[in-house]
C-alpha cells in the first residue's frame, strides 16, 4: 500500500468521525475540526502521488480559491446561510462538472466509466444551475413565489428525460461528442426548471435535496476516477444530504414528488368568499403585562424573525422575562425558516442557550400547560387548520400546537396569509391576541415596557 | 454502499438543532471532488482543455471548501451554552 493510499484511507476515517462527532452540539467543532483535517490529508495525499506534476498551477488554483472563499464565510451575516449554502453548493457542483467534462474529452471512455462519468455530470451541471436559481429565489433576486404554468411537468420531464438519452446515446458511442454539449445544455435548463415552481418555503428540502445530488456527483467521480475517497466522501454527502429532505418532507407531510412539482398557492380560490372575522389586537403595554403575569412563555420563531432580524431583540425579551421569574423556551418546527435547523442558528447568534430551543415532539404535549405562546413571523406551521381541516393544502402537516396554549400572541406585520397562500384559523380565535408591527421593533418595544413596569 | 449506510445511521443520530451546520459540513466535504481535479489538472500529460477546466474547478471546489468549514466553525462557535450564573 503506497503512502498515498493510506492517507485516504485516514481522511475517510477522518470524514466519518466528523459527522458522528456533530450528533451533539457539545462535539460538534470536534467534528469540524477532524473533517477539515481529513481534506487536508485527502489534499496532501493527492499531491504526495508521484503522477502530479503540475504544482504551481494547483497552488495558484488552490490560493485563489481560499482568497475568494474566506470572506464569504467571514461576512455573511447569519440570515444569510441559507443563501450562501447555494452558492456554495454550486460551486462544489461546478467543479464536478467541470472535471467530467475533461474526463471525456481526455479519454472518451468506455461502458462503465464512461455510464459514471455521465452521471456525474449531469448531476453535477443540473446542481450547478438549480442552486444558483435557489440563491437566487433565497436573496430575493428572482421572485419567490412559485412560477408554475400548464404542462410544466411534462416540460420539465421532456428535457429531463431528453438530456439522459442522450446522455445514454453517448455512453453508447463515447467518439460522438458532438452530442456532449447537448447534453450539457439540457442538464443545465433541466436544473433552471427544476426550481422554477418551488417556492420559499420548500427550499430548506430543495436546499437539503442539491446537497444530495452533489454529493452523488462527486461519488460517480470516484467511480469514473476509480477513486475509492471520492466514492466515500461523496457518498457520505449524497446520503446526509438526503435524509435531511427525506426529513423536511415528513415534517411538512408532502412527498418528494409533490414538493419538486407541485407548487403551492394554486389552492387557495375556495378560502376567497370568507368575509372579515373580527380579531383581536393589543398594544405593546397591554401584551407586556399579559406576558409579565404569565408563568411560562413558548416563543414560536419562524421566516418572520430572520427577516426582520428580530433575534437579538427577542433574546432580550426573553431575558427580561426570565429575570421576572417567568419559564420562557423556544419551540422550533423542522421546516421554520429556509433551510434545516435556520431558526437554531439564528437564536444562538444571539446567545440564547441551545438547552432552551425545543423540538416539536418534545413541545407540543407542554402546550396545553402553557400560559402564553409568543408566535414571531410565523404562519402556516402553526395553523390549525393542517389538524382539523382536511381540505387545506396543508392537512397531515405536523405543527406545533400552539392553539392549546390558554393565550396566543402573534406578531406580525398584517393579517397577510403565509408563504402556503392560506388563511390562519388561529388568528380569529377568542384566545388570541394579534400583535402588529414589524418584529424587532416590538419585540424591542414589549423589552422597554418590561423594563417599565 | 457501505458509506452510503454508514452515513444514514450517522446523519440520523443528529439533532434538527444541528441540522443547518451538518449541511454546510457536508457541503464542503462535497468539494473532495478538488482531488479529482488536482488529479486531472496535475498529470504530465494534461491537455490544455484539461488544464484549464481542472484550474477552475480547483478553485471553485476550493471555495466551497474554505467557506463551508469556516463558517461551520463560526456557527458552532456560537451554539454554547450559557452558564446559569450569566455572563
Amino acid at each position: 500500500m503506497s503512502v498515498y493510499q493510506f492517507l485516504y484511507i485516514l481522511a475517510a476515517a477522518g470524514f466519518i468521525l466528523g459527522l458522528k462527532w456533530m450528533s451533539s452540539p457539545a462535539t460538534s467543532r470536534r467534528g469540524v475540526l477532524t473533517a477539515e483535517a481529513g481534506m487536508l490529508v485527502a489534499i496532501i495525499g493527492t499531491l504526495l502521488r508521484g503522477d502530479i506534476v503540475n504544482y504551481e498551477t494547483i497552488g495558484i488554483a488552490i490560493v485563489l480559491g481560499a482568497i475568494i472563499g474566506a470572506p464569504i464565510a467571514i461576512f455573511m451575516p447569519m440570515t444569510g446561510v441559507p443563501q450562501r449554502t447555494a452558492i456554495s453548493q454550486a460551486c462544489g457542483a461546478l467543479a464536478s462538472a467541470l472535471i467530467g467534462t475533461a474526463e471525456y474529452y481526455k479519454l472518451k471512455p468506455h461502458g462503465f466509466t464512461m455510464g459514471a462519468l455521465i452521471v456525474e455530470t449531469l448531476l453535477g451541471f443540473l446542481t450547478v444551475t438549480a442552486s444558483v436559481m435557489a440563491w437566487g429565489k433565497l436573496q430575493e433576486v428572482l421572485p419567490g413565489r412559485p412560477v408554475t404554468y400548464k404542462g410544466q411537468f411534462f416540460v420539465n420531464m421532456g428535457v429531463l428525460v431528453s438530456a439522459i438519452v442522450i446522455g445514454v446515446m453517448i455512453v453508447l458511442n463515447p467518439e460522438r461528442s458532438e452530442l456532449y454539449p447537448w447534453f450539457v445544455a439540457l442538464a443545465l435548463t433541466f436544473g433552471v426548471f427544476l426550481i422554477l415552481p418551488i417556492g420559499g418555503a420548500d427550499m430548506p428540502t430543495v436546499i437539503a435535496l442539491l446537497n444530495s445530488y452533489a454529493g452523488l456527483s462527486s461519488c460517480a467521480m470516484g467511480f469514473a476516477l476509480n477513486n475509492k475517497l471520492l466514492i466515500i466522501a461523496g457518498a457520505l454527502d449524497g446520503s446526509s444530504g438526503f435524509i435531511l429532505s427525506v426529513i423536511m418532507c415528513r415534517a411538512m407531510n408532502r412527498s418528494f414528488a409533490n414538493v419538486l412539482f407541485g407548487g403551492f398557492g394554486q389552492v387557495q380560490v375556495s378560502a376567497g368568499g370568507q368575509e372579515a372575522r373580527p380579531v383581536r389586537s393589543a398594544s405593546a403595554e397591554e401584551a407586556a403585562q399579559i406576558l409579565e403575569t404569565a408563568g411560562s412563555v413558548v416563543i414560536i420563531p419562524g421566516y418572520g424573525m430572520a427577516v426582520a432580524q428580530a433575534q437579538h431583540k427577542i433574546r432580550e425579551l426573553a431575558d427580561a422575562l426570565t429575570k421576572k421569574g417567568v419559564d420562557v423556551r423556544f419551540a422550533i418546527h423542522p421546516v421554520a425558516g429556509r433551510m434545516p435547523g435556520h431558526m437554531n442558528v439564528l437564536l444562538a447568534e444571539a446567545d440564547v442557550s441551545y438547552d432552551k430551543l425545543i423540538e416539536m415532539e418534545d413541545i407540543n404535549p407542554e402546550m396545553a400547560m402553557t400560559d402564553v405562546v409568543l408566535i414571531v413571523g410565523a404562519n402556516d406551521i402553526v395553523n390549525p387548520a393542517a389538524e382539523t381541516d382536511p381540505g387545506s393544502p396543508i392537512a397531515g402537516m405536523p405543527i406545533l400546537a400552539a392553539y392549546k396554549a390558554r393565550t396566543v400572541m402573534v406578531i406580525k406585520r398584517s393579517m397577510g396569509v403565509g408563504f402556503a397562500g392560506i388563511d390562519n384559523d388561529l388568528y380569529y380565535r377568542p384566545n388570541t391576541i394579534m400583535l402588529f408591527g414589524d418584529a424587532k421593533a416590538f419585540a424591542s418595544s414589549l423589552v422597554k415596557e418590561l423594563a417599565a413596569a | 454502499m457501505l458509506a452510503a449506510f454508514l452515513g444514514f445511521e450517522l446523519i440520523r443520530k443528529v439533532s434538527p438543532l444541528l441540522h443547518t451546520p451538518l449541511m454546510s459540513l457536508t457541503n464542503a466535504i462535497a468539494s473532495i471532488s478538488v482531488v479529482g481535479a488536482i488529479i486531472l489538472s496535475g498529470e504530465k500529460d494534461a491537455s490544455t482543455l484539461s488544464r484549464v477546466l481542472g484550474f477552475i474547478a480547483i478553485v471553485s471546489a476550493t471555495v466551497n471548501l474554505v467557506s463551508g468549514y469556516m463558517i461551520t466553525d463560526r456557527m458552532l462557535k456560537m451554539f454554547k451554552k450559557r452558564e446559569p450564573s450569566g455572563k
